[in-house]
């Protein structure tokens, strides 16, 4: 009897002492991820606030900061149709098509997570800028890509290539071919196919990748500062209002923008989770 | 961001319907002329700048003392992040996994914030909290502590930036690890430590490995954040990313195309390691 209670004793002890761990690896983590996260975001809400809701209001409802929320929303979502369209394609021919230099497309998809931003931007000012590849041609064709929209449009759609793909593949080999054949037996054409078959069953992963893609692009910062000049306001993303409002020493102007980029990316966050939750149910089915 | 897929190991499977030559051919005319456009066109221009003249040219540019001192800054910081994640890292994805506690779900959401926010913005984020002139900032400096302008700063930001990575690469593998063993070895008596380091951790390791090495390399890119932390004083808080700014606006493209030469060339190595790493896991996890 003594036995039995000594060793209950035991392994009581022992649970409890293995619960106190437990808490403090959990508070260690919950305090870490806090201090990292949470912190900073309460200080520029604040900070963003201190000199009331009407210095933010102002402050956001400037000429300057609308035109460059209006032009980040555009470049954001025409880089994302443009990557969602090619990402698909590109996924496609990386899943089910067998060919010679498949590998090679592989990593060509993977250099824009390895590129920093600056170096991307870098990249089209040797391509476009003054001595580039194709300045004679774009100016023989009355197009101005550096310092000028197109620029900041392609920027954002190299840093923001590789997403789609990359969550589209995955989701795409598990898709059955047979399902896609009978399909195209009973007679449906490819397009419908794809339309009412392929996509379907992709849906939740594209849409994940289509978000990260929409985050990705309106967060950018350095290839679109480097493409852009920086000095004109025509073309001014939000991001580059921030920079400049630094540079005046307009902190509250900054703030503010800063609180509703976060804003707007904690919406996008949310909508990943969602999504996130959504594939992984369509995948253990 | 999710794991990447293994393509050698998804062998596309012969359809038996007989296909469209124009349209596949179609798709992968596509495919490469947007990514040979898009991407390797630019990689090239830089690789032909960088060496425009002569390899001599390119090494003056990477060994004059600011360069070097550039490229010295973002490694070692680099390095300081990586092991720091490597470890808070897996911490935060064993206790995602294996504990339950309310507002589990918060943090799982929360860890996702770096994704999602702007960098820029995280950067504005960390000065407001840190900044000389800011409550914790202010305390911080009258004890001798300074965090923007000076190196903590630029090692705060990307442990901010990076914190994901480990994470998010460690935890599906906790999550598919059996628990059998861990509770054997601790019904045998092995203390809770004893039991991570034995069981838990071996398992683990390639995906440690493998979230490390991202953040490594995401650490070694990063811009947005840095160029407001930093205060980017040449030789002593300039990082890479930066320099490569600097000769940009200064007009200097060789010099900054020798930096991005060697950075890329860095953070390749690491992704074809990454991508080698996750292919060997997978044909060990498919022979085992």
């Amino acid at each position: 009897m003594s036995q039995a209670e000594g060793g209950r004793r035991k392994r009581r002890s022992r649970s409890r002492r293995s619960r106190l761990g437990e808490w403090a690896l959990i508070a260690i983590v919950v305090l870490y991820a806090a201090g990292l996260l949470l912190a900073p975001l309460v200080a520029i809400v604040w900070g963003s606030l201190a000199e009331g809701l009407r210095a933010f209001a102002r402050e956001m409802t400037s000429p300057d900061a609308i035109s460059s929320l209006k032009l980040t929303m555009e470049m954001a979502v025409a880089a994302t149709a443009i990557n969602t369209v090619f990402g698909v394609c590109i996924a496609w021919v990386l899943v089910r098509d067998n060919f010679w230099g498949r590998r090679i497309l592989n990593g060509l998809v993977d250099m824009p997570f390895a590129v920093s931003p600056v170096i991307a931007g870098f990249m089209l000012i040797l391509l476009f800028g003054r001595t580039g590849w194709f300045t004679a041609l774009t100016d023989a064709l009355g197009i101005k890509v550096v310092f000028a929209l197109p620029g900041i449009l392609l920027a954002t759609v190299f840093i923001s290539l590789p997403f789609v793909i990359r969550e589209v593949a995955p989701v795409l080999s598990q898709v059955s071919i047979e399902q896609e054949d009978a399909a195209f037996t009973i007679g449906a054409s490819r397009l419908l196919t794809f339309w009412h078959v392929t996509l379907p069953a992709i849906r939740w992963g594209l849409l994940y990748g289509v978000s990260l893609t929409f985050a990705r692009a309106v967060g950018e910062i350095g290839a679109v500062l480097v493409v852009s000049g920086g000095v004109s306001r025509l073309t001014e993303t939000s991001t580059l209002f921030i920079f400049r409002s630094l540079d005046d020493r307009n902190y509250i102007g900054a703030n503010a923008m800063a609180v509703l980029l976060a804003a707007i990316s904690f919406v996008i966050l949310l909508v990943i989770e969602l999504l996130k939750k959504r594939t992984e149910q369509t995948q253990t089915v | 961001m999710s794991a990447q897929p293994n393509l050698n190991a998804m062998k596309p499977i012969a359809s038996p319907r007989a296909s469209l030559p124009w349209g596949k051919w179609g798709l992968r005319g596509t495919a490469f002329l947007y990514l040979g456009f898009m991407v390797a066109l630019p990689l090239c221009a830089i690789f032909q700048n960088g060496f425009s003249d002569g390899l001599a040219a390119f090494r003056a540019d990477i060994v004059n003392p600011t360069a070097f001192a550039a490229l010295r800054l973002t490694i070692i910081t680099a390095v300081i992040v990586t092991i720091v994640n490597a470890v808070m890292g897996t911490l935060t994805a064993y206790v995602l996994v294996r504990f339950r506690f309310s507002g589990k779900g918060l943090l799982n959401t929360v860890i996702d914030m770096p994704f999602a926010i702007p960098t820029l913005v995280t950067g504005v984020m960390l000065v407001a909290l840190y900044g000389p002139q800011r409550t914790l900032g202010a305390w911080l400096n009258s004890h001798g502590v300074q965090v923007i302008f000076a190196t903590p700063g630029i090692v705060l930001a990307l442990l901010v930036i990076t914190y994901p990575f480990v994470i998010r690469t460690v935890q599906p593998v906790l999550m598919e690890a059996e628990r059998g063993q861990e509770e054997a070895a601790y019904t045998l008596g092995a203390s809770g430590w004893t039991t991570f380091r034995r069981v838990v951790l071996p398992t683990i390791t390639p995906a440690i490995v493998t979230g490390s090495l991202l953040s490594f390399a995401r650490a070694l890119g990063e811009f947005g954040s840095i160029v407001v932390v930093a205060g980017n004083i040449p030789g002593v808080t300039l990082t890479a990313p930066v320099y490569i700014y600097g000769q940009i606006e200064s007009q200097n493209q060789r010099g900054a195309s020798a930096m991005s030469i060697l950075l890329l060339g860095l953070s390749f190595t690491l992704i074809v390691t990454v991508e080698w790493l996750q292919g060997r896991n997978r044909s060990t996890y498919v022979s085992g």
